[in-house]
């Protein structure tokens, strides 16, 4: 971590010691001000979401949609969650949870592993052919998934694997595959060949070197790639709508449920309340990951 | 035997990904161009008739919209989601007090479900509720912001929240990429009185190739299939004015019935990307391996 | 296949575990979701529950059931078809084609449905002579709502002709309220659309043009005057209206912003749950001219192993089109039974002027499929007309290139 704000005459000489130093305070504030800027650009739309939240239907139709609420009622966030109607039953988004939880958990994890000891091989033991083979990866993640839906459903029916949350954590692992590789690999690519040599010379074998050496190095990566999966598959609508059945659809198909009708009354506070509680876990996992990822940054373990 | 079986071990650890990216990506890209020479209405059908679906889908005004919102779309997304990310990322490894909270705001966007922070956004950027009016009713009669509700303008309006979306995870990849470049060049140059944007441009920032590689990556495949955000933002309006070809072939696959169509959009989109990607992604692991 | 039915039957009999073994079992896939909505299924789910069957719940909502028929697509190709589904207009027949439907004849003689629906809604449920889908209720399209209160303090009536709104319109925007709440849409344009054609062309031509898509009709000149009213339209509507949902401009109308709204009659519930009297705060007419545009909601039982599903179909159907249950669901729809004979005493004044026109048209050859509801044409076809017609109303493209597009579209749709 290097500040560059501090002029760099001064580098590692104490600033107090020769008094206010004005152009350091004034790109301080230069750089506060751009930050919170983009933090209230990125702030806008959850505002909206919350606020909106927290109204009375009356009170949406009758007042501007983006404007304080003028009297706050949590009456949406109770709806959303176990009262309102997401077909036939009216239980909101509690029963779904369960569900996207089984599925998520298991697919990040299983992505996770393959990918690091994807990109360990790729990058680390170069073998004729990986560089064609990870570019083939790499082209995968292109694929559109509206064109795999239907070979797919083929696919998990002849594995017997149709509308099962198993066949969901297939589907996701396999297409979760090319990224979780890509940034394994660019990130191990990163580490001297030397130090793989020099373990090989010590008589470490494969998976000796990958867990001793490089998975200790990889919090900081393992968390980037945790936070893509998790939640690329936990908001994922088209595979959960597709793959699914009564009984093992995910919290999206639910959300989208509440949300997306055409002909029904829109709550819309309701609808706020459902997309922030579907959204909890992974708001939640950025915010734990946020602060492994300072830990693993802090411990000085990565570095070119 | 156990000399064999050391020598092997790495190819038999990808083998598994491999054979499965084969079949369930390649296979299915092989599955697509099959369908897409065959009348697929309802449901796939194998019976090869030509070339009809291509030359109806050249013949189609919206796929051309399509195609021109990809461009157009594609580009200043990846871009300046790309500038926007680094950017932020130099800012935030400025020894920031509140780092983790402003890191937290930035990176959250990417956790909610599109389909209804869309929703959040129409309004936001309609001119009759959101910044328009708020900015009117501060006293400022002129101003205006109607590209969502605006057809020449739409397509821009779903650049904006698409970065919104991504641009905080590109700073994330960033920012850990900044924080694995050596301290010790950085304090040499600096000692050697060099100024601090040259140490950016001509130091930190070229030892961060592979992170332009992931990010360009995560950006390209996110502006390929952007769908879900079209769909909540615009429904592909006004008129279909930000229609992009992911929400093009959804809309033939799967409410028109017209799944011929569909597989030859597929075809076209695939071959866009091939000709973006491959391009890169050789020059990329080249200049990385010689 | 085998297998997968298997693992199917498992989960299901995981999920209702506890319930009674044997009995009528029905998975239902339908994208009826939100409150009214649901609590109208729930209705079905529970006369369901109460002749012994098992209900299992699969809704999927979203683009007016695109999102279920992608759910629905991937579960037939993966050989795990749900039990019931909800299907409408000409898809039912194109699923009937990949051979995947259920005949549900024996039911329908029995209970003698060709008695109490009328023959061109009857129609739509049968494929090649046999019964093969139950109808559920008929929405009206060709709505035309209004503030009461708007009206009056403008002194005007509810236009008959398109020549009388276009008057009002003119008026209301010379006194300052936006005359046609509007949400920029695809669909929402088509509705429009449909209702101007019928206005303007006749039934006949409507029938010709949308229904047996006649190369001649569609490029019509009565075409080009059709879309020189869409012209005319779009300038009655605000300047934000992209986009905007159909119940947001329901709003305008409500909150005297605008003056009129032309759409199907779940417009109606948005109404009466703001507590809207009607008659008394908002209007309902149908739009300038005749005819009646129907979408009718139904639902269609998948080829499916074992008799319990077996026995569920049968029962669903018979049910579906039970006296009790028409008359429950629509009222908590805002749409008016498909059969005939159930008594409207319960029903609003709006619902009667619905079922009294569609006895009317019904008799007159009047009583038309919904083209932009996809009761009409294949989703193909349909979808290449909105395509014309959204594209016109959110450019400067004249009415002579409109149609000129649209004979290309359509040729082009296959």
């Amino acid at each position: 971590m290097t500040d560059f704000t501090q002029p760099h005459t001064q580098a590692g000489a104490p600033s107090a010691a020769k008094g206010i130093n004005w152009t350091h305070l004034a790109l301080r504030w230069l750089l506060f001000t751009l930050l919170g800027l983009f933090a209230l650009f990125y702030l806008m739309p959850l505002f909206v979401m919350v606020t909106t939240s927290l109204k009375s239907l009356d009170e949406i139709r009758t007042g501007s949609l983006i404007a304080l609420p003028r009297e706050v009622t949590f009456d949406a966030w109770r709806t959303a969650w176990s009262g309102t109607c997401t077909g036939v039953q009216c239980e909101g988004l509690r029963p779904y949870f369960w569900n996207s939880v089984i599925m998520t958990v298991p697919a990040v994890i299983l992505a996770t592993m393959l990918g690091a000891m994807n990109g360990y091989v790729i990058a680390q033991w170069r073998f004729k052919g990986a560089n064609l083979i990870f570019s083939l990866m790499l082209f995968g993640c292109f694929i559109p998934f509206q064109v795999v839906l239907l070979p797919m459903a083929r696919m998990l029916g002849i594995m017997g694997l149709a509308g099962s949350i198993p066949g969901l954590i297939v589907v996701h692992v396999i297409y979760g595959i090319g990224f979780t590789t890509l940034f394994f690999r660019n990130y191990y690519v990163t580490i001297p060949a030397e130090l793989t040599k020099a373990a090989k010379v010590d008589g470490a074998g494969f998976f000796r070197i990958f867990w001793s050496i490089f998975l200790p190095l990889s919090l900081p990566i393992v968390v980037v790639t945790v936070i893509w999966q998790f939640t690329n598959i936990w908001n994922d609508f088209l595979f959960g709508v597709s793959f699914s059945q009564a009984g093992t659809q995910p919290v999206t198909v639910a959300l989208n449920n509440i949300v997306n009708s055409t002909t029904g009354v829109k709550e819309y506070n309701v609808d706020m309340a459902a997309a922030i509680i579907a959204a909890l876990p992974t708001l939640l996992v950025y915010v734990v990951a946020g602060k492994y990822f300072i830990r693993g940054l802090t411990a000085g373990s990565v570095k070119g | 035997m156990t000399e064999w079986l050391e020598r092997h071990t790495p190819k038999m650890v990808l083998a598994p990904s491999f054979v499965a990216i084969l079949i369930f990506v390649y296979g299915f890209i092989f599955w697509t161009a099959w369908v897409s020479f065959t009348r697929s209405r309802l449901l796939p059908k194998y019976e090869l008739k030509g070339t009809v679906q291509y030359e109806r889908l050249m013949a189609s005004p919206r796929w051309d919209t399509a195609m021109d919102n990809l461009f157009i779309f594609g580009t200043l997304f990846i871009v300046i989601s790309m500038v926007l990310g680094l950017f932020l990322a130099i800012l935030l490894d400025q020894k920031i007090r509140a780092e983790g909270a402003l890191r937290t705001i930035y990176l959250y966007p990417m956790a909610l479900s599109m389909i209804v922070t869309g929703t959040a956004w129409k309004w936001i950027m309609n001119p009759g509720l959101g910044i328009e009016a708020t900015v009117r009713g501060w006293g400022f009669e002129n101003f205006a912001f109607d590209w969502v509700v605006n057809p020449d303008r739409a397509i821009y309006a779903v650049v904006i929240a698409a970065v919104w979306q991504a641009s905080g995870f590109v700073m994330a990849l960033f920012l850990a990429g900044l924080r694995g470049v050596d301290e010790e060049i950085i304090k040499a140059a600096q000692v050697d009185g060099i100024p601090t944007w040259r140490i950016y441009s001509a130091i930190i920032i070229p030892s961060m190739a592979p992170i332009f590689l992931s990010a360009f990556i995560v950006l390209a495949h996110l502006a390929i299939k952007s769908f879900d955000l079209v769909i909540a933002l615009t429904g592909g309006g006004p008129g279909y004015a930000t229609d992009l070809p992911a929400t093009y072939m959804y809309a033939m696959a799967f409410s028109r019935g017209d799944i011929g169509q569909a597989a030859s959009s597929a075809m076209v989109m695939m071959g866009v990307v091939f000709a973006i990607v491959v391009p890169y992604l050789y020059s990329e692991l080249r200049a990385k391996h010689d | 296949m085998k297998k997968s039915v298997f693992v199917t039957a498992a989960v299901a009999a995981f999920i209702t575990a506890g319930a009674a073994k044997a009995g009528p079992e029905a998975e239902v896939l339908h994208w009826w979701t939100s409150g009214g909505e649901a609590k109208s299924v729930a209705v079905l789910q529970g006369e369901f529950a109460d002749n012994g069957g098992t209900w299992t719940d699969m809704p999927v909502a979203g683009g007016g059931g695109d999102a279920a028929m992608t759910a629905l697509r991937a579960r037939v190709l993966s050989g795990n078809a749900p039990t019931a589904v909800q299907l409408k207009g000409p898809a039912i027949q194109e699923w009937y084609e990949e051979g995947v439907l259920a005949d549900i004849s024996a039911v329908a003689e029995a209970e003698g449905w060709a008695d109490v629906l009328p023959a061109s809604i009857a129609g739509h449920m049968k494929c090649e002579g046999s019964w093969c889908a139950a109808p559920v209720n008929v929405h009206r399209i060709d709505w035309i709502w209004a503030n009461a209160d708007v009206l009056k303090s403008n002194g005007i009536d509810m236009p008959t002709t398109w020549a009388e709104f276009n008057a009002a319109a003119e008026k209301l925007q010379a006194a300052g309220i936006i005359p046609l709440a509007h949400g920029g849409q695809a669909w929402q344009d088509a509705t429009i659309f449909e209702a101007v054609a019928l206005g303007i062309g006749g039934p006949e031509f409507f029938q010709k043009a949308f229904v047996d898509l006649d190369m001649d009709t569609l490029k019509s000149d009565t075409m080009v005057e059709i879309f020189d009213q869409m012209r005319t339209l779009r300038g009655y509507v605000d300047a934000n209206f992209a986009g905007r949902d159909w119940n947001l401009a329901t709003a305008m109308v409500m909150n005297g912003e605008a003056a009129f709204q032309i759409m199907g009659d779940w417009a109606k519930g948005e109404f009466l749950s703001a507590g809207k009297v009607p008659g008394q705060d908002f209007l309902c007419a149908s739009t300038p001219g005749e005819g009646f545009l129907y979408n009718v909601d139904s639902f269609a039982m998948f080829n499916v192993d074992g008799d319990d599903k077996k026995a569920g179909q049968d029962l669903l159907a018979k049910l579906i089109v039970g006296q009790n249950f028409q008359k429950v669901f629509n009222l908590n729809k805002g749409s008016i039974p498909a059969r005939v004979d159930v008594a409207l005493d319960d029903f609003d004044s709006c619902a009667h002027t619905s079922a009294k026109d569609m006895a009317m048209s019904s008799d007159n050859g009047s009583l038309l499929p919904s083209y932009a509801h996809g009761m009409a044409l294949r989703g193909a076809q349909s979808g290449a007309i909105t395509d014309v017609v959204t594209a016109h109303f959110n450019s400067d493209m004249s009415s002579a290139e409109a149609v000129e597009m649209l004979a290309n579209s359509v040729a082009n749709s296959l």
